[in-house]
């Protein structure tokens, strides 16, 4: 299967098998005009297999919500036909209005404006905690 | 320094700044008898804490300033569903600086993004209650001169005191720090806190044993056992009396030793405790005040 070379646009690589779907619904790509493909269980060298989502026009993402989702995800800017920016992403220092606060006792529980918000409190384990009642976030988006 | 939400906001070199006021204001209180004047504090007690609020509204009298505020969530705006955040915009039209108590974690820390004038966090839930970890260290600093190298032993209930955790994390930032961790299995101090404590360097131990301990300590921070951290009553009542401060174990300390508490005690001190000079707990009340007082003229920028 062949997806064509695009001119301009971003391509998330090394995607986790399997979380293709769910970067792409977090970041709302259904919301884009430009066309998107969704390649699943592409073959990699590295991870053996992997996703990949190629954007055909350069539009801003939130690479904080991606990094936290699946830190190994290289995003390549391309313009021109060339690799204009590689970027890989680390885990982000917070995370806002992804992950929800299940702690029946923190004040977002009873205050439902609040923007529920995780900082990064341990950078080897990947551990993130809510900035209000310090509870530990599970991983992943809810 | 604009809010005090959780202890760690304070650099170690800020906490001694404070200390250190606290500990002028206490030596020559009619100094300070008229710094506040004209100021006012907002208590704003949306669960009960008569001691925590009156050690409030006792330092901010004792500045000449004014209290007002409440002391429940009924008798507040909260009852008709306002917002924290709306709560301390409005409040910070009266009030110069605010000290807010709430059974929800985080509450104060939304209430300094949102309020114009400086929040304490007088206490949230189980959470930070940072006021009373400042309360500790002037006790401990004014008791013994200082915290570098003391062997310091946290007895009872190191599983969920919030008071333990934060005295753990203020105190693991001075050098030389040794902490005895003093506990029945089942109340033993979270993962995440020990993994703190190695991250400082600190040096700890954990047992079972207050008996055991007692030697080595330099201060005793006791807290409460309580029947209601137990799966059983059985487990409750043969660990309560092993925690349970009476003169018999005090006699194995040291004559220098110094023994705290939070406050309020139940039967973990024995009252037979209180008149030994080695006792700091009502001392320690009395810290609580200074150190308030030290930390709204901080706050309001009217310090030394």
């Amino acid at each position: 299967m062949v997806i064509g070379q695009i001119e301009n646009g971003i391509v998330l690589d090394h995607i986790t098998a399997g979380r293709g779907r769910e970067i792409y619904d977090i970041l709302e790509l259904d919301r884009l005009d430009c066309m998107v493909a969704l390649i699943k269980n592409a073959d990699s060298v590295k991870m053996g297999k992997k996703d990949i989502i190629k954007v055909n026009e350069v539009v801003d993402l939130d690479l904080d919500v991606i990094g936290y989702l699946d830190p190994g995800i290289t995003v390549n800017v391309i313009r021109d036909g060339k690799l204009a920016k590689r970027t890989r992403l680390a885990l982000p220092r917070r995370v806002c209005g992804v992950i929800r606060c299940r702690n029946p006792r923190c004040i977002t529980s009873v205050e439902q404006e609040l923007e529920h918000v995780f900082r990064l409190s341990d950078s080897e384990e990947g551990v993130y905690r809510c900035i209000y009642c310090d509870t530990r976030a599970e991983r992943g988006a809810e | 320094m604009k809010h005090l939400i959780d202890i760690l906001d304070l650099s170690v070199e800020e906490v001694e700044r404070l200390l250190e006021l606290a500990g002028r204001i206490q030596d020559a209180p009619a100094d300070y008898a008229e710094r506040c004047r004209r100021k006012k504090l907002a208590t704003l007690f949306f669960e009960p804490s008569t001691r925590t609020r009156l050690s409030f509204e006792a330092a901010m009298y004792e500045l000449g300033g004014n209290v007002l505020g409440f002391s429940e969530a009924q008798s507040s705006s909260a009852a008709k569903g306002e917002s924290v955040s709306d709560t301390v915009r409005t409040v910070g039209c009266y009030a110069d600086i605010i000290a807010m108590r709430h059974p929800k974690e985080g509450a104060p820390l939304v209430a300094s993004l949102r309020s114009p004038v400086p929040v304490i966090n007088a206490g949230d839930g189980g959470h930070n209650h940072p006021t009373q970890t400042l309360t500790d260290l002037m006790t401990i600093r004014r008791e013994l001169g200082g915290f570098s190298g003391l062997t310091v032993g946290l007895c009872g209930d190191l599983k969920f005191g919030r008071t333990v955790h934060s005295l753990l994390a203020a105190l693991s930032r001075y050098p030389g720090v040794r902490f005895v961790l003093i506990s029945p299995e089942e109340l033993r101090l979270p993962e995440y806190n020990k993994k703190a404590l190695e991250a400082s360097g600190a040096d700890w131990r954990e047992t079972e044993s207050l008996e055991e301990a007692m030697p080595e300590l330099d201060v005793l921070y006791m807290t409460r056992v309580q029947r209601e951290r137990f799966f059983n009553e059985a487990d409750y009542l043969r660990l309560r009396d092993s925690y349970i401060l009476t003169p018999e174990k005090l006699g194995a300390a040291r004559a220098d030793m110094r023994v705290l508490h939070p406050l309020p005690r139940v039967n973990e001190i024995s009252v037979a405790v209180d008149d030994d000079p080695r006792a700091a707990y009502f001392r320690q009340v009395r810290n609580g005040k200074f150190v308030r007082m030290a930390l709204i003229l901080t706050l309001l920028g009217l310090g030394d």
